[in-house]
């Protein structure tokens, strides 16, 4: 809610300090292999502290079913021992989170002045004009969400394009961005090239 | 200068601990464990090495002011957050160089008397975790990290926490409370980190980059380390380059190069044969710089006194293309974004600085916008709780001062009088 009664935030316009309610969603529980990865994670916290495990705890959810919902935010409080309103509080803050079902794939666009420079504005075009949807939609195949996301930290290799959270492409180029659609659609995570850092030889 | 923090990051395998051990590697823990950890901090002091995060702050005195005498455990945090728009040196030291990363904690640790340290990595970086957990497994395998570490009797954990997409994680009492499990949102200060940080203990936040220049100041003493920049300025720096230059990337040199060296020597000059506009020296938050200001050394207290500010060292180079009108708004609408909400003139005036650049920006504005913009700008500076309020204000406030004509342009024409085919077609929608 904006404090300002003509100045109205909307989705366009997020604001962190916004709380917004999660859909219910299905019962969660967490598969009992992401709950031992998330009990042995609480160990490297003071006993006392459960609850600086939250984000790693809301990323397992996402992994488990891709989005977080109330009832999810309902189990990992009852671990963590927070109210749900301290989780839902936390979840809504940090845009790595999906607060709504979003696509298998979300392709993530860096938008911030260095990508800019280098055209990241086109290639968030192109891969609207493939995809057919707008950045912040999910297409109607629910294969794909497009998303522009604020400086990734690799303004050396500019455009960044960023998937699921996870892998990158760089220095993609409006022209590629047909192409990179069908191959993530064909290979999923295996088409990204990676962080330069990574493949790079001398 | 011969390189010292990304001497090796083009070998293959410099990121291994075999590499690292072959390399010096713990060798500065060891000369650390081998003293009185009030010496260590000396040590640190006498270096005068300065924090790499943006501020500059010394670190020897920072770690001097951790509380003592307290039962509580002390933590030193490690801010490997790098947001910062323009800024992407902490990436290729924990990528390539991992260990010398664990061994500036461990050495920060026993200087403050720390038995943990928190490495508070943004949630993107997660191919660069994936390499610090697994060499971490090998170094605590090997008895660099944990239980008696060399077989010195010194315990001290390293545990890597993810974080979750928030720039603002990276203000040193905002990534305190990430790390306790709530929103990133600042504190008030004082009390300071140092007496009161993460879960009310003692802590020192320190940069990625800043503790990877602890073993080095262990190995090769004070004077060597203030005999490679200039006075006040010692050290090697990672210089990162990015934007309308030939060979963007991240550069290491000395505080006594100039602008104008990494720029057109460093990284190779303008593309494609275009002019210099300006430059933002040191990460989206500092005042730009403009051609004829580069002949300065890089240093924290040279750029200053031209009236912008080293900060991350992130260098964002434009040329001519550039409608500084349009750079702006790109970097207002990352800072509305980003505030993290807590104080009004952040929260409320980023936003409307972007509504009128956006306006501006699309012909719709009028000439009285353009001082509108200045007021607003001036009433967000100083006046927040942390210094984002600052840096969201600074975009906005250096543009308008050294390119009013162009926005009076813009008003005058009533379009965007130096479009570029890098950018999209599409127009920003004005809300
Ligand atoms: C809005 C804001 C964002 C910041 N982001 C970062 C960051 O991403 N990385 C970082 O090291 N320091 C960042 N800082 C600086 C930290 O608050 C802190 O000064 C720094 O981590 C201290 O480490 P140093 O003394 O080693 O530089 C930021 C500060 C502010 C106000
Ligand atoms: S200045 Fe902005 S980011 Fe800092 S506390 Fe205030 S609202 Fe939050
Ligand atoms: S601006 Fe895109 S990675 Fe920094």
């Amino acid at each position: 809610m904006s404090f300002h009664p003509l100045m109205l935030y909307d989705p366009e316009r997020f604001q962190r300090s916004e709380r917004r309610l999660l859909e219910e969603g299905e019962p969660f529980t967490f598969a009992p292999e992401r709950r031992a990865a998330l009990d042995e994670l609480l160990t490297k916290y003071p006993p006392d502290r459960k609850r600086s495990a939250i984000l790693a705890a809301l990323y397992l959810v996402q992994e488990q079913q891709g989005y977080l919902t109330a009832n999810a935010v309902r189990h990992v409080g009852g671990i963590l021992e927070m109210t749900p309103a301290e989780v839902e509080d936390v979840a809504t803050y940090y845009v790595m989170f999906f607060k709504e079902k979003v696509g298998k794939h979300v392709v993530q666009v860096c938008r911030t002045l260095s990508c800019a420079l280098a055209g990241a504005e086109r290639v968030t075009e192109a891969l609207s004009h493939t995809l057919g949807i707008a950045p912040g939609e999910t297409d109607p195949s629910g294969m794909f969400t497009l998303l522009e996301f604020e400086c990734l930290g690799a303004c050396d290799r500019a455009p960044v394009v960023m998937v699921n959270n996870e892998d990158w492409h760089e220095r993609v180029r409006p022209e590629d961005c047909g192409r990179l659609v069908e191959d993530i659609r064909a290979r999923g995570p295996a088409a990204s090239s990676g962080c330069h850092l990574r493949i790079e030889r001398p | 200068m011969e390189p010292v923090l990304t001497r090796y990051i083009r070998e293959p395998n410099s990121y291994t601990l075999d590499f690292f051990l072959k390399h010096d590697g713990y060798n500065g823990l060891k000369a650390a464990l081998g003293m009185e950890p009030n010496a260590v901090i000396d040590l640190v002091k006498a270096s005068g090495l300065r924090g790499r995060g943006g501020a500059g702050f010394p670190t020897g005195l920072k770690w001097q002011f951790v509380l003592k005498d307290t039962p509580l455990p002390k933590y030193i945090c490690c801010n490997a957050d790098e947001s910062e728009p323009g800024t992407f040196k902490d990436h290729v030291l924990m990528e390539r160089n991992p260990h010398l990363l664990f061994e500036g904690c461990l050495i920060g640790c026993r200087a403050i008397g720390a038995k943990v340290a928190y490495i508070y990595i943004r949630g993107e970086f997660f191919h660069v975790q994936k390499v610090l957990e697994a060499e971490l497994a090998k170094a605590y395998a090997q008895g660099y990290v944990g239980k008696n570490i060399m077989g010195t009797g010194f315990d001290c954990d390293i545990v890597i926490h993810r974080g979750a997409g928030a720039y603002e994680a990276g203000e040193e009492t905002a990534l305190i409370e990430s790390l306790e499990g709530k929103r990133a949102q600042p504190r008030i200060k004082p009390p300071f980190p140092a007496v009161s940080g993460l879960y009310n203990c003692p802590t020192a936040v320190n940069n990625v980059e800043t503790l990877c220049n602890l073993p080095s100041i262990l190995l090769n003493g004070a004077e060597w380390f203030t005999s490679l920049g200039p006075e006040k300025n010692g050290g090697p720096k990672l210089f990162c380059v990015s934007g309308h230059v030939k060979k963007p990337g991240t550069y290491e040199a000395s505080m006594s190069t100039t602008l104008h060296e990494l720029i057109y020597g460093h990284a190779g000059g303008i593309r494609d044969g275009h002019q210099l506009k300006a430059i933002i020296p040191g990460g989206s938050s500092v005042p730009i710089l403009l051609p004829h200001e580069l002949e300065i050394p890089a240093s924290f207290d040279a750029v200053a006194q031209v009236g912008s500010m080293l900060g991350s060292a992130g260098i964002i180079v434009m040329d001519e293309t550039t409608c500084m009108v349009w750079a702006a708004r790109n970097l207002l609408y990352f800072y509305k974004h980003e505030s993290c909400g807590k104080c009004t003139p952040c929260r409320e005036g980023g936003d409307w600085l972007h509504r009128i650049l956006t306006k501006i920006e699309n012909g719709e504005g009028e000439m009285r916008d353009i001082d509108l913009l200045t007021s607003i700008g001036s009433n967000i500076a100083g006046k927040t709780l942390c210094a984002f309020g600052d840096a969201a204000a600074t975009p906005a406030l250096t543009t308008v001062k050294h390119f009013r004509p162009e926005f009076e342009a813009h008003v005058r024409e009533g379009r965007c009088t130096v479009p570029a085919d890098w950018r999209a077609a599409r127009t920003p929608v004005a809300h």
